[in-house]
């Protein structure tokens, strides 16, 4: 096992530049998910250290190794492709013996360590099979069994989990999840999917246009996101952002909106008189008031999943969520008062986004 | 009377509705014509063919049925047995240096090279050129006086005298093939671009992680995955091969000293020039048994592979 470090990485297509320098150390048995809606570079910045593509500026070190001009078979990674990329005309069994062939590994200890794969991925009665036989689920697995049976320093992930249907991607979700925790190995998980991000990750990479918006642990990005961006990215349903300025009555804070909303901030919440913010929280940090010192909203659309219930309300001109775990029976049209939990909001600068509290 | 004129336009209609409604009447109505055409254009050809090879019919006298004399005649007959061997050697040789230099082709047009779509246009210039044509280009670039290619070598100073390309039988056999493999190159190398193109660059990605080098991945992800259409291709080529006729006919018409002569021209020497259609014939029906070896290659060949097929229980 093997920490890997990325440092100062650049990323060029002839003139378009894709990557602009971008920094991530990823320590060593940690789970580090790259998120990011499309385009954003993480599938690039993954297959550069892969070394399936070439890293124009900057360093990686897998292992403290700097691995910049290293063929890919000598940086001892796996990778798990988004579509499988199983050999067709291989069995399952030869699909995850083939490195081991390659690397001429003795023909007993390969088959030994194929069949301990496939014991810990459940795959022993699928290896005669070849992988047209197989489900998706089970194809996943091959791809993952290919990956184990190296016993590689660095697993790597390219949106293993997006070609499945709902249901089995949280399953396997929770297999790759236990299967980390079974091997330890350094893993760097690569997905447009913020909650595969907050379920899976021990770190948590944002990035957009080729830059890294936020680094930290799930909660971390959850509770104190660096800008409206990963405020917006990280949690579902996400975070209601609403306009407005800072103004200052009795030394109290509190943010007016364009309709003349007020919407209070705890006590010292730092913003300068007059600041043009976001006024940032979460759903399900709404509470329901009827003292008369909540947001006066009209409920639009009312979504219930069972667990919780959503509503979207009409605030200032623009929509809202607001999430509830005890069951109320809303009615469209109908008038609700909220109140947000000072203890969570979340203030932004306007222009740039970034945080201020 | 008058209830019988009232009935028939009824009866009329419901065989119009009962034809529009039966999808297997309908569907052989439709493949009538088809059908005619391959009767007509290929069945009764090919019978007449394997019937005149049954009779001593001349080109202006009607013959009688002989049984297997032709063949009979043609089994002691040397010169057949000749061409017989000029055949083998003539498609084996070509077909194993096409496929090879077809491959190899079409391998370096997979790559990323500038002009791309310039240079397949060009490689599929031989293909394009009608046949006659391109013979008689070669028949002027082997000239035994004015060889191009003798004047080259002559002038580079590798050599003193031209080669004689058409005149001895070894150099003419060499000669015609190297002209069917110029030839044969572009349809094997497009085809099996085609199918080079059909493989998906994630398997090459999962095998240089898996350490293969290039060589390794050519060997265990690109011929076994190439498998199907080389089958395919190889079948067509070596049938084009072996039923050959206008470049040996343009080039050398069977000579010297029947070197070149391949079972499809000795058959027209025999049947058209000689008159003996019987013979003739005979000659060209020997063939249909090795066409039809190549053809039954080709089916089996073209059997889905089990790793093709879907299905989870099989």
């Amino acid at each position: 096992m093997a920490s890997v470090e990325i440092r100062g990485a650049r990323k060029s297509f002839g003139s378009v530049e894709i990557l602009h320098g971008v920094d991530i150390e990823v320590p060593d048995k940690s789970f580090t998910v790259l998120v990011g809606p499309s385009g954003c570079g993480k599938s690039t910045l993954l297959r550069m250290v892969a070394g399936l593509e070439e890293i124009t500026a900057g360093e990686i070190a897998i292992g403290g190794r700097v691995v910049n001009g290293v063929p890919p078979k000598q940086r001892d990674i796996a990778m798990v492709f988004q579509n499988y990329a199983l050999y067709p005309h291989m069995k399952v069994y030869d699909n995850m013996a083939f490195s081991l062939r390659l690397a001429k590994v003795d023909p007993a200890r390969a088959d030994e360590l194929v069949r301990r794969a496939a014991e810990i991925l459940n795959l022993n009665e699928f290896l005669d099979r070849y992988p047209r036989q197989l489900s998706g689920g089970q194809r996943q697995r091959v791809a993952m069994g290919r990956a184990i049976v190296r016993d590689p320093q660095v697993f790597l992930f390219d949106e293993p989990l997006s070609n499945l249907d709902a249901k089995l991607r949280v399953q396997m979700r929770t297999e790759i999840k236990e299967l980390h925790q079974r091997l330890r190995s350094t893993s760097i998980y690569v997905t447009h999917d913020q909650i595969e991000a907050m379920t899976m990750a021990d770190q948590i990479v944002v990035m957009r246009e080729g830059h890294i918006e936020q680094r930290g642990a799930p909660l971390e990005l959850y509770d104190r996101p660096v800008n409206t961006f990963v405020a917006g990215f990280i949690g579902s349903p996400a975070m209601n952002l609403i306009e407005g300025t800072v103004q200052v009555t009795n030394g109290q804070a509190k943010v007016v909106t364009g309709d003349g909303t007020t919407l209070p901030l705890a006590p010292g919440a730092g913003a300068p008189e007059g600041s043009h913010v976001h006024y940032g929280i979460r759903p399900e940090h709404w509470s329901l008031t009827d003292d008369g010192t909540g947001i006066p909203v009209d409920v639009n659309v009312v979504e219930p999943t069972g667990a919780e219930i959503l509503v979207v309300c009409k605030l200032a001109d623009r929509e809202i969520q607001a999430s509830f775990h005890e069951r109320h029976d809303f009615a469209p049209g109908q008038r609700i008062n909220l109140l947000p939990n000072l203890d969570v909001v979340h203030l932004f600068e306007r222009e740039h986004g970034t945080r201020l509290s | 009377m008058a209830a019988i004129g009232e009935t028939r336009p009824v009866d009329q209609v419901n065989f119009l509705a009962r034809l529009n409604n039966n999808r297997n009447l309908l569907g052989l109505l439709f493949m009538l014509p088809a059908a005619a055409i391959l009767l007509l254009f290929l069945t009764y050809p090919l019978g007449l063919g394997i019937w005149l090879g049954l009779t001593d019919v001349k080109v202006g006298r009607p013959g009688r049925f002989i049984g297997l004399e032709n063949y009979a005649w043609l089994f002691e007959d040397h010169i057949f047995w000749l061409s017989v061997f000029n055949t083998f050697v003539y498609t084996t040789a070509a077909s194993v240096i096409k496929f090879a230099l077809g491959l190899w082709l079409a391998l370096l047009l997979n790559r990323h090279i500038p002009f791309k779509a310039f240079i397949r246009a060009i490689v599929l210039l031989p293909f394009i050129v009608p046949t006659v044509l391109s013979a008689l280009a070669f028949w002027w670039i082997y000239d035994s006086q004015d060889s191009v290619i003798s004047w080259i070598l002559i002038e580079a100073g590798l050599l003193d005298e031209t080669i004689d390309f058409l005149g001895q039988p070894n150099n003419a056999r060499a000669s015609v093939i190297a002209a069917n493999i110029w030839r044969g190159i572009p349809f094997v190398a497009i085809t099996l671009l085609a199918g080079l193109q059909t493989i998906p660059a994630s398997l090459y990605e999962a095998a240089t992680i898996d350490g293969a080098g290039e060589w390794q991945r050519f060997r265990h992800i690109t011929f076994p995955l190439l498998t199907p259409i080389i089958a395919v291709v190889m079948t067509f080529s070596v049938l084009f091969t072996f039923t050959d006729f206008q470049l040996i006919w343009v080039m050398t018409r069977g000579g010297p000293i029947n070197a070149t002569h391949l079972m499809a021209t000795l058959s027209y020497q025999r049947a058209i020039i000689g008159g003996a259609l019987g013979e003739g014939a005979a000659i060209a029906t020997a063939m249909i048994p090795f066409l039809l070896a190549a053809i039954l290659f080709s089916y089996f060949g073209l059997q889905r592979r089990k790793w093709q097929q879907g299905g989870r229980d099989d």
